[in-house]
């Protein structure tokens, strides 16, 4: 027993949920006019904003343009006031370079790029506040600005933290606290209908013992999160048919 | 419903961080009454019919605790009458912060069911929840929490009726003006009906003082003043350690000084208990002294204490003061502050010489190191009778003595049971029964070896191995072989229990034999790491059964050169179960010529050859008086005490037992160099031979300490044909300069920390005896996997949990090494009750008023006192040469002498040996001795010297 349980004898973790629920989400999209599409999402207090361009000419070089599908360029960025310390993060920085690489990894898979040849798709994220599970929320709000822009995917691509508490216990949605306290931490990004993962990030080793039911638990994360945004994917198009009338007195 | 928290801390650096958590609200917590039709129940309720025991309410009632009660009052809440008990979170989380063995006591008590302990998560609860004010500091916050939680209960549950304890007197009143039914702890527990003297085990926080009493300790610096001093320098942060010889004085070790800081009488040790961290403000070096070598005690009463400290004080400072002090003057401080208490429950006994009837008694506890406690009990004419556990709660300036509270009484004082308990919990030994859950993961009876075991292991049932241990061993964890095979060579096995075949990690046994970390000897008791079903039967390598074992086969040519290594699982048969004493005649009786025989005369061959060379790298000989105490089997007493023999077979088995040790190390470190459990010796600081090298030095000898291999070389010439002890008295004190062996994970240190000094080599570790080492056991695991008899676990492969783990089982390990010696040391003196007995002995050491003297044959040190107490002793003592003189008789270190060994039982609970000095006569200090033989020896000695001095004339 030490000072630092994750999950307390009782059940709860530090913020009170327990292990196999999900912080609060809230999300939205359109919320800028500009861009083609984009989206603000809430996974507790990570706050992450994904602005989606495209599909478009392929700008400068033209010799990036692939003949038989669009390319996919992603931007990572984190704003000087989203951590708990103000610190200038220079753009591509070695952590952002990655995330921004992670990212297109999560969003290939899901975009039907083959429908745009000799063109791009721009997906740019902000972090506005870090607290754990930053990758995630990155995920998911791309996913929903790719919606708000009207490209084609195959199906939704949700990601999802998971960690193992107590040694023993798999948990859901680690955020930042747990993840300074706890072991490692794995991050999938999944295609949860069809079950297919298409990333998966430890920050330490585990154990192979632990990695299925770390594993299940955070696809059962991403799972829950689809529905998530699934609802508001429809709020929204309920909320901008109404405006243009065509959907009928609900 | 959710919220957040926010914090603003400032980090190390001393930027700011602002922190934000959430913290989310539930709907769907229980609230303990299975009776409520509100909330969703779960398994762990509070109980619904209860009856009230307090003559303070006339109605049954439920008890909310505030956080105080449980840190201070944990004996009361852990006795049976306290029941139906709300511990709300946000008391749970502060016990928590503030103090982690009371936290881990009061789960206990919220485990167990018959207690009905409910925990409330008022903290997530949506209507008890109450945001913290801006201004609002956080012990305000959290005593309004849990009056809000009260009064929510009080809501919710119209039918109940609670109670909220706290000895709080603010938070008391605030309670009351909210309509909260509130009383004190000691209010409560002295209206408890039939309540068993519980009222002896209050904790007394806050006793009433009469007002005119005087301060006798300085007052200590407050927390931030001592983080002040430190940070500037002027203060410094160690541990205390008393002194064990004068309860007037101790040290403080600190960085950057060389010597512990001495500190002396009130005002330096002020209230500073052994084991404490405390910070020391250390003197100007004018006003450093020297430590007074002197032995005190303290023989104060209850009444008396004041009077008798002053007068000891005094007689401290003549021995420290003067002028030929200044030389070998120390750094000198006084203890300022506490940083970090170390109070534990003590062992020992009342004093015996209060009057009776009175309230107020002393507490003497078993260990020196300690002052007394005074206490306050209704029952001290039983508890005299008995040895029992008391705890400090407080010590304020004004009291001579810390005050504290009884817990528990253990046992008769002198029995048998009462002192192993003691021994036991002094050294923190983990002694309860097995519990249920544990024994469950024993293999079911009859044990059978199935043809799956078969076909997993390899089949050494054909080969005559045998084991060979102390009489009457029955946790037999290894046995060996040796075989001519082809080409001349030998084929050499040592097969260790596989203990890791029955203990799964995980398991609840696991857990327990992990925490326990060694089975500890007692004299005439074995408290077993595992339960006796492994211990002595299933893991024990008996003589004709077969069993599973772990072993390791070396190719040898007949010098003992290793040619080749294999480790595998296997089953054997052992053909006997030897002693060394057995093992030993076997070799010895030239007509036996069967394989045993033959196997033990090359194993003992090898084994001469393996240390010798050994020892030429410079592996060093160490000498422990060790003994061995015959019991009455059926009295149980002690009816003689012998020193332990030993054979060349005892060096056999050893030798075999560190090559195995050594290969094992080197293949599992190979095979995790990050996580492998290897065990170093690390070479002592050079002062730590001082000591030694003086004591050589007087002899005239050369004790060199460069290296291990010097050391040995040095010890192996220091010999003087008349005194034929004195080298092994020359190791023993060489033993006492070692650091201890310890455990550690690979990954924690740099290769060049690996070595082990005292075997003089670069790698080692346990694998020999996971019986009653659970060292072994990892390391069996380590081996398995990397053989690939068995498969891997997240802990194993962790190198922080590796050292986590390491740290216990040294911890462990060395208390169960002083607990043995505890129980030797009292079984001794059981030994010695009723008897006068001249022995012959020799002198360890000189001290300023004592000579330290060792009993070879009872492996017994003890001091003779060379002045009464109070008088000028009649010798002479130089400080140059460790000599104490008188006329013509001279004591050196390592001189002859015989003593009269006799129990002083006038202190009851520390029984002392006494020695009177026999031999060299000292006129009017010897005294005659007993047996004709020593009386020859005194009459040839005492013509010598008269002859002498006539020849002089
Ligand atoms: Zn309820």
């Amino acid at each position: 027993m030490s000072r630092k349980e994750l999950l307390s004898k009782i059940g709860l973790r530090a913020d009170g949920r327990r292990a196999q629920e999900l912080r609060r989400i809230r999300c939205k999209l359109g919320v800028f006019t500009e861009p083609d599409g984009s989206a603000y999402i809430e996974q507790g207090l990570t706050k992450v904003l994904a602005a989606v361009y495209g599909p478009h000419q392929v700008r400068g070089g033209r010799s990036k343009a692939q003949y038989d599908a669009a390319i996919v360029n992603c931007q990572f960025s984190m704003a000087v006031f989203s951590t708990g310390e103000r610190k200038r993060r220079p753009r591509g920085d070695r952590k952002s370079t990655e995330m921004s690489i992670h990212l297109k990894q999560a969003l290939m898979a899901t975009i039907k790029t083959e429908l745009y040849p000799w063109s791009q798709i721009d997906v740019y994220v902000e972090v506005l506040h870090a607290d754990g599970g930053v990758y995630a929320a990155c995920v998911n709000a791309s996913t929903l600005a790719l919606i708000d822009a009207g490209i084609p995917l195959k199906e939704y691509v949700c990601a999802c933290t998971a960690s193992l508490a107590n040694n023993d216990i798999p948990m859901v949605d680690i955020s930042y606290q747990e993840e300074v306290l706890g072991g490692p931490t794995l991050t999938v990004a999944a295609l949860p209908m069809s079950e297919k993962i298409v990333l998966m990030e430890m920050t330490q080793r585990f154990h192979l013992d632990h990695l299925p039911k770390v594993l299940k638990e955070a696809l059962r994360g991403c799972k829950d999160i689809k529905v998530i945004l699934d609802e508001a994917v429809r709020n929204h198009l309920v909320n901008v048919g109404s405006s243009s009338g065509w959907v009928k007195n609900k | 419903m959710f919220t957040t928290k926010v914090f603003i801390r400032k980090n190390k650096i001393g930027n700011f961080l602002k922190n934000i958590r959430e913290h989310y609200l539930r709907d769907d917590l229980f609230c303990g009454f299975t009776s409520c039709n509100v909330c969703k129940p779960e398994d762990t309720a509070l109980s619904s019919n209860i009856e009230n025991k307090s003559g303070l309410f006339n109605y049954p009632h439920y008890l909310i605790l505030d956080t105080n009660i449980i840190l201070d009052q944990m004996d009361i809440l852990e006795e049976d009458v306290i029941c139906n008990v709300i511990i709300l979170h946000t008391v749970l989380k502060e016990v928590k912060h503030r103090s982690l063995a009371i936290y881990k006591r009061l789960n206990a008590v919220i485990d167990n069911p018959n207690r009905h302990f409910f925990v409330f998560i008022n903290d997530h609860h949506r209507e008890c929840y109450v945001p913290q004010e801006d201004t609002e500091l956080i012990n305000d916050y959290n005593d309004r929490c849990i009056r809000t939680a009260c009064l929510w209960y009080i809501n919710h549950i119209p039918d109940a009726k609670f109670v909220f304890i706290t000895d709080d007197a603010r938070n008391r009143a605030l309670a009351e003006e909210e309509n909260i039914t509130t009383c004190s702890i000691e209010q409560y527990v002295r209206s408890i009906k039939e309540n068993n003297l519980l009222e002896d085990k209050l904790a007394k926080r806050d006793y009433h003082v009469e007002s005119d009493t005087q301060d006798l300790f300085p007052a200590h610096l407050t927390v931030t003043q001592v983080q002040e001093g430190i940070k500037e320098g002027r203060l410094h942060q160690g541990t205390y350690r008393a002194s064990t010889s004068n309860f007037l004085e101790g040290f403080v070790s600190v960085d950057g000084y060389e010597d512990a800081i001495l500190v002396q009488g009130r005002s330096g040790q002020n209230r500073a208990i052994d084991g404490d961290l405390v910070a020391v403000e250390i003197f100007k070096e004018q006003d450093w002294i020297a430590p007074s070598e002197i032995i005190l005690e303290d023989e104060s009463r209850v009444d008396t204490a004041v009077e008798e400290v002053l007068l000891k004080e005094n007689e401290l400072k003549e021995y420290s003061t003067g002028k030929k002090k200044k030389e070998k003057a120390k750094p000198t401080g006084c203890v300022v502050g506490i940083i970090r208490r170390k109070w534990r429950p003590f062992c020992g006994i009342l004093q015996q010489d209060a009057p009776e009837g009175a309230l107020y008694h002393l507490f003497v506890p078993a260990d020196k190191k300690f002052p007394k406690i005074r206490i306050e009990t209704r029952q001290a004419e039983f508890l005299k009778t008995q040895k029992i556990v008391v705890v400090i709660d407080d010590w304020p300036r004004y009291s001579r003595y810390p005050a504290g509270h009884f817990v528990r009484a253990l046992g008769k004082i002198g029995d048998q049971a009462t002192e192993n308990e003691v021994v036991l919990l002094e050294h923190d030994v983990p002694h309860s029964k097995f519990s249920e859950e544990v024994l469950s993961c024993l293999p079911k009876l009859p044990w059978i070896i199935t043809e799956e075991d078969v076909a997993k292991r390899t089949d050494l049932r054909h080969l005559d191995i045998c084991s060979v241990d102390p009489p009457g061993c029955t946790d037999i964890d290894d046995a060996l072989h040796c075989r001519e095979i082809e080409g001349g060579m030998l084929e050499v096995g040592v097969h260790i229990a596989d203990v890791s075949h029955f203990i799964r990690p995980g398991s609840a046994l696991d857990v327990e034999a992990a925490s326990r970390a060694t089975t500890v000897y007692l004299v005439d008791k074995r408290i077993d790491m595992v339960p006796a079903l492994l211990s002595s039967n299933l893991c024990s390598l008996r003589g004709g059964e077969d069993r599973f074992a772990f072993s390791c086969v070396w190719e040898m040519d007949k010098n003992a050169n290793i040619l080749k290594t294999k480790f595998h699982k296997s089953i054997i048969r052992s053909r006997k179960a030897m002693t060394y004493e057995e093992a030993q005649l076997t070799i010895d009786d030239k007509s036996r010529n069967d394989s045993i025989a033959q196997s033990l005369r090359n194993l003992n061959n090898l084994a001469k050859i393996l240390k010798q060379r050994r020892l030429e790298k410079g592996a060093l000989v160490l000498a422990s008086p060790e003994v061995k105490i015959r019991m009455d089997s059926e009295t149980m007493d002690p009816i003689d005490v012998e020193v332990k023999k030993l054979f060349e077979t005892n060096s056999m088995v050893e030798e075999f037992m560190l090559l195995a040790n050594i290969s094992t190390a080197e293949k599992t470190l190979k095979d995790f160099p990050d996580c492998a459990m290897l065990r170093r010796h690390p070479e002592p600081p050079k002062i730590n031979y001082e000591p030694l090298v003086k004591a050589g030095k007087h002899l005239g000898f050369e004790i060199k300490t460069g290296s291990n291999k010097e050391l040995a070389i040095s010890m192996d010439n220091a010999v003087k044909e008349d005194n034929p002890y004195m080298n092994t008295m020359l190791r023993i004190l060489a033993t006492r300069c070692m650091m201890q062996a310890v455990y550690f994970a690979s990954g924690m240190f740099q290769k060049e920390d690996y070595y082990h000094y005292g075997l003089a080599v670069p790698l080692y570790t346990h694998f020999t005896s996971p019986i009653r080492r659970y060292a072994d056991i990892i390391v069996h695991r380590l081996l398995a996997v990397s053989i690939g008899a068995d498969v891997t676990y997240p802990d194993l492969l962790d190198k922080h949990k590796t050292s986590d783990l390491c740290q216990n089982l040294n911890y462990r390990n060395r208390m169960a090494q002083l607990a043995g010696r505890a129980s030797v040391a009292f079984n001794t003196h059981l030994f010695f009750r009723g008897k006068l007995q001249d022995e012959e002995a020799y002198i360890l050491s000189v001290r300023k008023n004592a000579l330290q003297i060792l009993i070879p044959r009872y492996g017994l040190e003890s001091t003779l006192y060379l002045s009464q107490k109070g008088k000028k002793s009649i010798f002479e003592y130089n400080e140059e040469d460790q000599t104490q003189k008188y006329e013509d008789v001279v004591f050196h270190a390592f001189d002859p002498v015989i003593v009269r060994l006799a129990l002083d039982s006038n202190n009851i609970q520390r029984e002392k040996l006494v020695l009177q000095l026999v031999f060299p006569v000292v006129k009017g200090f010897s005294i005659p001795p007993l047996n004709e033989e020593h009386k020859r020896k005194v009459e040839t000695d005492q013509k010598k010297t008269k002859a002498k001095k006539s020849k002089k004339k």
